[in-house]
């Protein structure tokens, strides 16, 4: 493995803007390393669905022309030029498929880019190529992907968490730098946890959801995934701001998250244990590894208090009403007839009704069924009020116990989930056993607050990745890196490095296959 | 709140358009109606008094100038279609002949 | 299979009309409801959208200013109130001219509610009809029908889609129950529809073409015995596209009723659609449960705040209301009141303005709007509008006329041309030579023989009666084939014998 891929993005950015290294000698280290330990749906890690090689090479070529040139062409380039990025496969890209991990959109390409994607562009990262996910981003464990699970790089029998295990694991086996995910119960946090990588999904509204394929419009949200806190913060000033093709996009500007990571400082803040995300349900690693981090903190200067959000035990119920409801809404437009798969019933008449039914039935995987049965039960005459509009109060419930807490506290820590990975396979019929998975990561989806899960240490029982959570109040994104930088550190301090020094070594797959 | 039941889920697959086996009926019943039952608190917590949330961050008023922008050309529009003839997308029969 | 139907006179006798109606009206902004694609009628297809209105994985929908703007202006002019707050929610069912399959509309809180609108029926009398609510949704693609049976849906092979259409703005404006309308039901079916069509062109926020499909109406009609409270059942005909037919469609719908409860059966809730060719309507698809819209709040759009000032300012743009308007032209025209009413029944004062506005006296436009193009329109059972005449051919026509080129029957023979697309009026006289003969020489030789054929009416002229040269006038327009001066062949004949007038 070359050093170049260890390094973080913001340390390959510097690199790049001294002419220490190329943008197309960074990109192709990261191209070798997908090449050599991504693998297939059969074995590797298998991060990736579409790799992007390519296009890759020719931006990051164009970036090295611009330093080689100098004057305006140089000076204009972003900090970030050169830096390759992976792309979850939820967000639309130009010139590669986007699948959203389904059997439905397998080989659509997109005729326009996402947001996000743009910001990318005229920044002159290199896009790797696309990663894999839970099918429409249903799931905890990217078992639920149409093309074969991703496997997490600490342990190829485990699952790299979900629905962003594809982009946590690219990062996590320094297959990429950094990559965006996407997040509506967890869906980035949950990975980084287990995969022992940064994710942080930012406030609602703080960036673009342009050109993401929707599962539940009110709680998605794209964000960072990276190997570092700093890290995180570089790429959600890049990719945030106000887009005007989304209305609920926020005003805000994307700023001083990187400086907020930089200046670190923890001391005299409030920082809140929520006392309904721990105990019962959650693994003794886990909470064993939370507690060092609480005492850390607290040595470093903050004052650690108890904070109760009493509704939060509803919040999984009511997930799993607004989340399948809008999904059922937001897939009812996959039916063959303007994009993707068409499949026609095998007898009986030819009608478009039928062959919508066979297209979707063909088109969809079990969970993504599962769900849209469920929300359309919930959205439908006579179970409105009880279901999806109860779900919605308790949304407001939620709410004001954010608001509460936040009165107490400056930021809020938790387990970011309450196991570390589990093995491939292992609740994959229990969908109640996974949708516990979320139960941590999904009050913050609930309210729109942000929330950064980083790396807590190795649980003492099966030596996996543990995350810690940590939650602000809306539009105080910065906290989260004020807080998460200043943890970061000590914890590095204390095991001697970064997390993924101790995560064994990849075998490469070609060896695999020499085998 | 009434228990799920493999009839209503072939309704709801009706409604939904997806076309589901005797067995997937089935199961997908059992699956349900236990992710009913565990959801069913969230109906009793909260009163009459309580306003819903449908956008977690509130915001009013967001509109567009009435100014065209992008297009997509005809080409564009129907690359990703399954099917297409003449400038549009072509679909099966609407109705079945009675 | 047509259905069985009750004389209309007889149906009034047993049963008491109940009217409703829902109309759609497309707003004439420059880009859709959600999207930035143009608003554009007639392109080639699928020319006009963009990944939104394909409802493309990914998109979202941001709010049309001037849609809203547009609707609140449609409110303020049906007396309604405005909504302080209102939001958008998704309406499900699955078609394939709808893109995303649900359709963004409004739902427990419309934009605009209880008003009401005047409606001047023929005879003068004034009926208000109740506004329940105006709300604001979005339009979809069109579907043709192809193979099977000539372009209809059942027996059709497959459809093609064109999503142009698809994400232009509607307002839809819905009645309260009409309930006392008696035998004048269809009248009003058509005066309330002209009116809501009058109110939005004069508002400028439509182009209010029905033959275009800018101004849509489903009527819905129930009937119950006189002195019953309680509604009978309802059908709901769709998409009845000209004043006629919606008055046609009304007239039907009771005296279709009227037989089924007259024979003791029940009337089943239902869509139907009408038929311009059979003058009658069949049925569509039964209400049922699957019509489980499943609404919800739209997420993805956010509520629309209509402020006092925001309202005030929108109020102080309206342009002069119908009513006032009708009383400006009337006077302007110097039309007697039975003039000004046939001409507003006859849906032709927007025809007239702009025909008097392009050159013509009032007199004209009148003469050529309620009888020519009037009697054309009753023949080819369509409204006058409809025919095909545009103002500027009525001027031409009149101005060709006036300068002498041709007569007023040549003129009908120039509006053939016209209609049949040969080109202007002037393009017409040019191919189809009918220019009028008012070369001397050549009218000449044809009174001459006139006079020949007939010797003893030229005495009776020569003898002093004059009257009698309509004989030899008549003879003259035979030969010319009716393209001659019928005062300069008068004029030629009494010189020829000598006669003063
Ligand atoms: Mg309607
Ligand atoms: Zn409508």
């Amino acid at each position: 493995m070359t050093e170049l891929i260890k390094h973080s993005a913001a340390t390959l950015a510097a690199m790049l803007a001294a002419k220490d290294v190329s943008a197309v000698e960074v990109t192709q280290a990261h191209l070798d390393r997908i090449a050599a330990v991504d693998g297939d749906a059969d074995r590797g890690v298998h991060a990736f669905l579409h790799v992007n090689t390519d296009e890759a090479l020719a931006v990051a070529a164009d970036v090295d022309g611009r330093r080689a040139r100098g004057g305006a062409d140089a000076e204009d380039l972003h900090e970030m030029a050169g830096v390759p990025i992976a792309v979850k496969d939820l967000i639309v890209t130009v010139g590669q498929p986007t699948t959203a991990g389904s059997r439905i959109l397998q080989g659509w390409h997109s005729p326009y880019d996402a947001t996000v994607v743009k910001k990318l562009r005229t920044a002159r990262m290199p896009i790797l190529g696309k990663t894999n996910l839970d099918e429409f981003a249903m799931g905890s464990s990217t078992e639920h992907s149409a093309y074969g699970p991703t496997r997490n790089p600490w342990d190829l029998d485990r699952i790299p968490g979900g629905s962003g295990g594809g982009s946590a694991a690219a990062v996590a086996a320094f297959e990429a730098p950094l990559a965006l995910g996407t997040d509506t119960g967890g869906s980035i946090r949950q990975p980084g946890a287990v995969t022992g990588t940064v994710g942080v999904k930012p406030t609602y509204g703080g960036v673009s959801r342009y050109g993401a394929i929707a599962m539940a419009s009110s709680l998605d949200q794209i964000g960072p995934v990276s190997r570092t806190v700093l890290d995180a913060a570089l790429l959600h000033e890049l990719i945030g701001g106000h887009d005007p093709h989304d209305s609920t996009s926020l005003t805000d500007p994307s700023t001083g998250l990187v400086a907020a990571a930089r200046t670190g400082n923890v001391q005299g803040l409030r920082i809140g244990v929520v006392k309904e995300l721990g105990g019962e349900g959650y693994q003794a690693g886990v909470l064993a590894r939370f507690n060092e981090s609480l005492d850390l903190l607290r040595d470093a200067g903050a004052e650690i208090v108890e904070v109760s959000c009493p509704n939060f035990v509803y919040a999984l119920g009511a997930y799993y009403l607004i989340m399948p409801s809008e999904a059922s809404s937001n897939l009812a437009k996959f039916d063959g007839v303007r994009f993707g798969l068409r499949t026609l019933p095998k007898d009986g008449p030819m009608t478009i009704e039928r062959v919508m039914a066979s297209t979707r039935a063909a088109g969809f995987g079990d969970e993504v069924k599962r769900r849209i049965i469920l929300g359309t039960y919930a959205l439908s005459a006579g179970y409105y009020d009880a279901y999806y509009g109860s779900a919605q109060k308790v949304r407001t419930l939620i709410q004001r116990d954010f608001d509460a807490a936040f009165t107490q506290a400056d930021v809020l820590i938790s387990p970011t989930s309450p196991t570390t990975a589990f093995r491939l396979g292992e609740k994959l019929d229990d969908p109640l056993a996974m949708y516990l998975n979320d139960v941590a990561t999904i009050p913050a989806n609930m309210a729109g607050v942000p929330g950064l899960s980083i790396p807590g240490g190795l649980a003492d029982e099966d030596g996996l990745p543990v995350g810690i959570q940590l939650l602000a109040p809306a539009r105080e994104d910065a906290r989260l890196y004020r807080v998460g930088a200043v943890l970061e550190g000590l914890l590095e301090e204390s095991w001697g490095g970064p997390i993924l020094n101790m995560a064994p070594e990849l075998v490469a797959t070609q060896t695999m296959e020499a085998k | 709140m009434a228990a799920i039941n493999r009839d209503d889920v072939a309704h709801l697959a009706q409604l939904a358009h997806i076309e589901m086996s005797a067995d997937e009926l089935d199961r997908m019943a059992g699956e349900l109606a236990v992710i009913v039952d565990s959801v069913k608190s969230v109906s009793e917590v909260a009163g009459a008094d309580v306003p819903a949330t449908s956008h977690p961050i509130p915001l009013t008023n967001v509109l567009r100038e009435d100014v065209v922008g992008h297009v997509l050309t005809a080409e564009e529009a129907l690359a990703g279609a399954p099917d297409a003839r003449g400038g549009r997308f072509r679909v099966p029969a609407i109705l079945e002949e009675d | 299979m047509t259905d069985a139907t009750l004389s209309f006179d007889v149906a009034m006798e047993k049963f008491d009309p109940v009217l409703g109606f829902e109309v759609h009206v497309e707003l004439n902004t420059a880009t859709k409801m959600f999207s930035s694609a143009p608003n554009v009628f007639g392109d080639e297809p699928n020319t006009n959208v963009n990944e939104v209105d394909l409802g493309l994985p990914g998109v979202l929908p941001v709010v049309n200013r001037k849609a809203v703007e547009s609707s609140i202006k449609i409110g303020l002019a049906l007396n309604c109130k405005i909504a302080e707050s209102c939001t958008f929610a998704r309406k499900h069912y699955f078609y394939p001219d709808t893109p995303k399959n649900f359709q963004t509309s409004q739902y427990d809180d419309p934009i605009a509610y209880d008003g009401h609108l005047d409606v001047v029926l023929s005879d003068g009398s004034i009926f208000r009809v109740e506004i329940e609510r105006a709300h604001m949704e979005e339009d979809a693609g069109k579907l043709t029908h192809m193979g099977g049976a000539t372009g209809r849906i059942q027996g059709a092979d497959f459809s093609l889609v064109d999503y142009n259409r698809a994400g232009v703005p509607l307002v839809e404006i819905v009645t309260k129950p009409i309930e006392g309308a008696g035998s004048r039901a269809p009248e009003l079916a058509k005066a309330y529809v002209a009116a809501v069509r009058e109110i939005v062109k004069n508002l400028g926020v439509s182009d209010a073409k029905m033959e275009r499909g800018n101004v849509r109406c489903d009527a819905n009609v129930s009937l119950r015995p006189y002195g019953q409270e309680k509604f009978g059942t309802r059908s709901e005909t769709k998409n009845v596209n000209s004043l006629r037919a919606v008055e046609n469609a009304v007239r039907f719908e009771i005296q279709r009723h009227a037989a089924v409860l007259d024979s003791g059966n029940t009337i089943v809730q239902e869509t139907r659609h009408w038929h311009e060719d059979t003058k009658s309507t069949t049925s569509g698809r039964p209400k049922s449960d699957a019509d489980d819209y499943r609404y919800f709040p739209e997420p993805d759009l956010l509520p629309i705040l209509a402020t006092p000032a925001w309202v005030e300012s929108l109020r102080a743009e309206l342009p002069e209301p119908p009513a006032a308007r009708r009383k400006r032209l009337q006077a302007d025209w110097g039309y007697t009141d039975l003039e000004f009413r046939d001409v507003v029944n006859a849906g032709v004062m927007d025809e007239i303005e702009e025909t008097v506005a392009a050159g013509a006296s009032a007199a004209v436009a009148r003469k050529w709007w309620m009888g020519e193009i009037a009697r054309r329109a009753k023949l080819a059972d369509v409204d006058p509008v409809g025919l095909g005449v545009t103002p500027a051919v009525v001027v031409e026509l009149d101005a060709l006329i006036r300068s002498g080129a041709i007569n007023d029957k040549l003129a009908r023979e120039v509006l053939d041309g016209v209609l049949a697309g040969e080109g202007a009026p002037a393009e017409v006289v040019q191919t189809r030579g009918l220019a009028v003969v008012s070369d001397d020489g050549a009218l000449q030789s044809a009174i001459d023989t006139a006079l020949a054929a007939q010797p003893e009416v030229a005495d009776k002229i020569r003898a002093g009666k004059i009257q009698a040269v309509g004989a030899i006038v008549g003879g003259v327009m035979k030969v010319t084939k009716g393209q001659a001066d019928a005062g300069r062949v008068r004029e030629l004949i009494l010189k020829t014998l000598g006669v003063e007038a």
